[in-house]
């Protein structure tokens, strides 16, 4: 069984469910999205624990006059994230068949084409390729939300396009340069695969550039701080499936990206650029903080947390240390474990209270609905990354990465776990306890909720029993990863030291 | 019998016919046309007339196709088309030619079905409406193959003057004369200052082949020469600007949104490609061969106009409410990204501009098919506005559209994709890394606008089209309401009852050919952004026609 069967099944179920009497649509797309699940599963069983390189490989031409190769393959920094993507799709997917959808058939068609864009994103091997399907991934969600989102859906999602394609332009601009300037420099014929490209440096003035180009589309979609306009109204709009994927794995392809291309292929850069990026970490984090500790509403509670928790991640991506560029990858499964319920959680209590999701309407559910109050307790445990969790385990290594590399940024960093503690307090106290909302309904949770919340919510408490089951895969892969620009910032780092002294 | 016997001496030029063959089919097929149109009955000049054009493009592809495969193998000495041995032709059958004949006459065929049943060719004749669609594909056949300055000209006159009258059809309507008499004005300027620019080359040059022209500019760049001189380089600029309003560059484009609005739409539709395609294609035979030896001359003034045309082009069409309005705008920002290829005069700038020109085909044609079908069933079928909920309405024409616009933007899994990723890695590879960021920035702005269209497409609900009791039915009642709308505006008495007639039949599948041609162009739009191997290969073929290319 290839990667292909994985990545394009999604795809195919959405253009069967398309085609399929309007009653079944949401039925055969849920069966779909499990048999995803499946296949996704028996590459995890089959993956080879302490290899650094690709396993499963599809090597195929897509375009020979450009080079470009459809080459997929799943290694250490990939196979969780696959995983992650064919669980939080098949758990929102489940989620919306046990609902009626307005157009169903065009609904599950979206899911179905972001699936497939997402896990060949995560898959693919090829420079071009990866961009292709980082820009696929969005016209679904542009759909979604224009079509089924709440509020000024049309404004919110030409907004949310509108950034990221214009970070994903150039992007293109800068792997259609990588390809062409690696291959002019050193005669070579053009070829985008990711390792061909680790074999052809660039010169640095050209990695300069092309560094930033890519971690300009990466920050806009993540989002971090000053590239973050689209998020509010993204965020508010998308109906509650689409936001738990895209929050829960659409913005990790990104995070993602900087580890598969930008280390590996700019090491020189990615060292240069270091202390901005863990600047601009520092200040999302902060930022992000506060901001999910003073919003009124809740859906953008997780929103704003989203945006520390990937500042997070991409802090431990720029400590250029092994250490912290793993804690970052098991962070990504983390944040996407516990984001996901979180939204279906926000979205369970705002039912519950007369259909807000204001915080102040909330309040008082947990004597409502006990056992959503229960998941929910979990749940935020999770994302304020407390002791004995796996989040506290992929933050601790992070920050500890950050330590290594650079002291006094992680001595502020500190200040974002506190912060975690706060806001996702405050969102379950304000949410669950306290004063009763107005409108507060008394109803437990029906099973549709309780489909998409409770086997989050389990993996959730195996990973915290046994975080080494993310780890343990992405070790090789990690190290390999991040060597070159560890490299670079030590040997960027050496002769300073020497004319200090 | 004594003429025929006088004749006999005379040595007639060297015709290789088989390759002339695609240019006789047009131009009998086209006779062919105006003499059946002429016939009485309505059923001939209706249905018989439109099948015979697109049989007479369909023998001209085929013989296109034929002569692509079996390339024709020239004597020496005076003849007309070239080939080895013959090497100083006025037109050159080579592939690039070939395959822009394929492309042309696609877009004629579409053009055909497009007005199928259209106000355009009843007002003006059948038979004159198509004879002249034929005989201006043969003119952009011409032009094409051009290999000499004067075969140059005839070419942009012979598909020039067709399509003034084109334009210019509907002839009940006054914007369709106005957009007539503007093209006719506007394109012979054009034409004036590209024969004064060809005049100036001449006297430089000495000649009028291509290939001695090539040889004498690179020649005297070499040595120096008097040919560096403000003559050659006025005549190269007057020959970018003629070329510029064919081909709608900025800042020659201004008649663009007007003619394109004023016209009717299967014309306008054939204008924007294939008569665009023309214009590259003489950009591409006259810059990268004739004039290769000059670039230094030519290069900076050409990425000049087209950085200029891709911003201009993409910010005109953001405030665009008229869609053709629109597509003109876009058209000349897409030309810009075209001209990029040109100017960048390598074998991989040539195959990413061919390559270029196949996808922009597809992904014009597909919308200008779903504004037509529109046009058909409401009066603001033009309008961005009319479009509000056609995804509910007609899913049908709904995902073309959406298709074309998200090619046009960019968007992968599209022809367009894969199109902008061959030019910008064109450009990058040729040092024109500054005119690669300019095309990123524009298809960046072109996004406000192609997204507006798809948004109002899936994302806003139905407008109601003439009375409120029509809204009260909401969106999907559009469908038996269509019997009462007015119809197209400008019609006469008498069109509007034969207007009636198919509109109140059934409104789901009133005009199949039109649903065919968007959906059979926006299938390829898809198919070739997911499998472009072949059009890659045509691309190639097409570059290897150029000789002198690095």
């Amino acid at each position: 069984m290839t990667l292909s069967i994985l990545i394009w099944l999604p795809l195919a179920v959405g253009l069967l469910a398309a085609l399929a009497p309007r009653p079944l649509v949401g039925q055969v797309s849920a069966v779909g999205s499990l048999a995803t699940l499946g296949v996704a599963i028996s590459f995890l069983v089959r993956f080879k624990l302490g290899h650094a390189g690709l396993q499963f490989v599809t090597d195929k031409m897509w375009i020979s006059a450009l080079g470009i190769h459809y080459k997929l393959g799943l290694d250490g920094l990939n196979v969780a994230l696959v995983v992650l993507t064919a669980i939080l799709f098949s758990v929102s997917i489940v989620w919306c068949a046990m609902r009626e959808w307005d157009r169903p058939r065009s609904f599950y068609f979206h899911f179905g084409l972001a699936e497939s864009a997402v896990l060949g994103a995560f898959c693919a091997q090829d420079l071009a390729l990866f961009v292709a399907f980082f820009d696929l991934m969005l016209i679904p969600f542009y759909f979604m939300v224009g079509m089924w989102g709440s509020g000024e859906r049309v404004r919110a999602t030409t907004k949310l396009v509108i950034y990221t394609l214009v970070g994903s332009f150039f992007m293109l601009a800068a792997a259609i340069a990588t390809g062409v300037l690696a291959a002019g420099d050193n005669h070579t014929s053009l070829n985008f695969a990711l390792s061909a490209l680790r074999g052809l440096p660039l010169p640095h003035a050209s990695q300069d550039w092309i560094f930033l180009c890519f971690a300009f589309a990466f920050l806009v979609k993540m989002p971090l701080v000053p590239f973050h306009g689209w998020l509010v109204d993204g965020y508010k709009s998308m109906p509650i499936p689409a936001v738990a994927v895209f929050s829960g794995v659409v913005s990790k392809v990104a995070a993602y990206g900087f580890l598969r291309i930008v280390l590996p292929l700019f090491p020189y850069a990615s060292a240069h650029f270091q202390t901005l990026m863990l600047l601009i970490a520092l200040v999302s984090i902060i930022w992000g903080t506060l901001a999910a500790f003073t919003t009124p509403d809740a859906r953008l509670v997780v929103a704003y947390s989203s945006v520390a928790q990937l500042s997070f991640i991409t802090l431990g991506i720029f400590s250029l240390r092994p250490t912290g560029a793993q804690g970052a990858l098991l962070q990504m499964l983390n944040h996407g474990l516990v984001t996901a319920p979180l939204f279906f959680i926000v979205a369970a209590a705002a039912a519950r209270a007369g259909g807000s999701e204001l915080l102040a309407d909330m309040g008082g559910i947990a004597f409502r609905a006990p056992v959503l109050a229960a998941l929910a307790l979990i749940v935020t445990l999770a994302t304020l990354a407390m002791p004995g969790s796996s989040n506290f385990v992929g933050e601790f290594m992070i920050l500890l990465g950050v330590f290594q590399a650079k002291s006094a940024i992680s001595v502020i960093a500190f200040v974002g776990v506190v912060g975690a503690a706060v806001y996702a307090l405050r969102l379950f106290i304000t949410a669950f306890h306290n004063r009763t909302g107005p409108n507060v309904a008394s109803r437990e949770l029906a099973l549709p909720d309780v489909a998409a919340i409770a086997p989050i919510v389990l993996i959730i408490l195996v990973l915290a029993f046994y975080p080494q089951f993310g780890l343990r895969r992405s070790e090789p892969s990690v190290r390999a990863a991040v060597a070159p620009a560890q490299f670079q910032a030590g040997a960027l780092g050496t002769p300073r030291r020497v004319a200090l002294r | 019998m004594n003429v025929l016997a006088a004749t006999h001496h005379i040595v007639g030029p060297y015709i290789e016919w088989r390759a002339f063959s695609p240019l006789i089919v047009l131009v009998a097929g086209g006779l062919i046309v105006l003499l059946v149109g002429l016939l009485r009955p309505a059923a001939i000049r209706e249905q018989i007339v439109p099948a015979l054009t697109v049989l007479a493009f369909l023998v001209a592809l085929a013989a296109e196709i034929w002569v692509y495969h079996h390339h024709p193998r020239g004597k020496a000495g005076f003849c007309l088309i070239a080939g080895p041995g013959c090497s100083s032709a006025p037109l050159a059958m080579d592939r690039l030619a070939l395959e822009l004949d394929m492309l042309f006459a696609v877009a004629g065929i579409a053009a055909t079905l497009m007005s199928w049943r259209a106000v355009a060719p009843r007002e003006s004749g059948h038979g004159e409406y198509s004879a002249l669609l034929l005989f201006s594909v043969f003119g952009m056949s011409v032009f094409a193959s051009s290999q000499n300055l004067i075969t140059l000209f005839l070419g942009i006159e012979l598909l020039s003057i067709p399509l003034y009258i084109l334009c210019a059809s509907e002839t009940r309507r006054e914007g369709s004369l106005e957009s007539g008499l503007k093209y006719l004005v506007v394109g012979s300027v054009g034409s004036a200052t590209l024969v004064y620019g060809l005049g100036l080359v001449y006297g430089a040059t000495g000649s009028t082949d291509f290939a001695t022209i090539g040889n004498a500019l690179s020649q005297s760049k070499l040595a120096g020469g008097s040919l560096g001189s403000p003559m050659v380089f006025t005549g190269l600029g007057l020959i970018i600007v003629g070329f510029a309003f064919k081909a709608s560059v900025a800042p020659f484009h201004q008649w663009t949104p007007d003619v394109y609005e004023g016209a009717p739409t299967p014309i306008t539709a054939f204008m924007a490609t294939a008569t665009k395609a023309a214009a590259l294609a003489a950009f591409l035979r006259f810059f990268d061969v004739a004039a290769i030896g000059a670039q230094n001359t030519w290069a900076p003034l050409l990425a000049t106009i087209a950085a200029i045309t891709i911003v201009v082009g993409n910010v005109g069409a953001l405030g665009q409410s008229s869609l053709k309005r629109m597509l003109g705008y876009s058209g000349v920002a897409q030309a810009g990204y075209m001209l990029t290829g040109v100017i960048v005069g390598t074998r991989l700038g040539v195959q990413a501009t061919v390559l270029y020109l196949m996808a922009y085909l597809a992904m014009n044609l597909a919308p200008f098919a779903v504004i037509v079908a529109e046009e058909h069933e409401r009066p603001d079928g033009d309008y961005l506005s009319g479009l509000a909920g056609l995804g509910a309405r007609r899913p049908w024409l709904a995902w073309p559209m959406t298709i074309g616009m998200l090619g046009l933007a960019g968007i992968p899994g599209t022809i367009g994709f894969i199109g902008k990723f061959q030019l910008i890695s064109a450009l990058v590879s040729g040092d024109y890394t500054w005119l690669a960021i300019v095309l990123v920035i524009g298809s960046m702005i072109s996004l406000g606008y192609y997204l507006r269209v798809v948004a109002t497409i899936w994302m806003r609900p139905p407008v109601a089209l003439t009375a409120p009791v029509a809204s009260a039915g909401a969106g999907p009642a559009t469908g038996p309401g269509t019997g009462e709308l007015a119809p197209i505006a400008g019609a006469s008495p008498e069109a509007d009852e034969w207007e009636e007639g198919p509109g109140a039949a059934g409104a789901g599948l009133a005009h199949p050919q039109l649903i065919f041609v968007a959906v059979a162009f926006a299938a390829a739009t898809i198919f070739f952004g997911i499998f472009p191997a072949p059009l890659f290969h045509l691309a190639s073929h097409a570059a290897n026609a150029l000789t002198g290319l690095l």
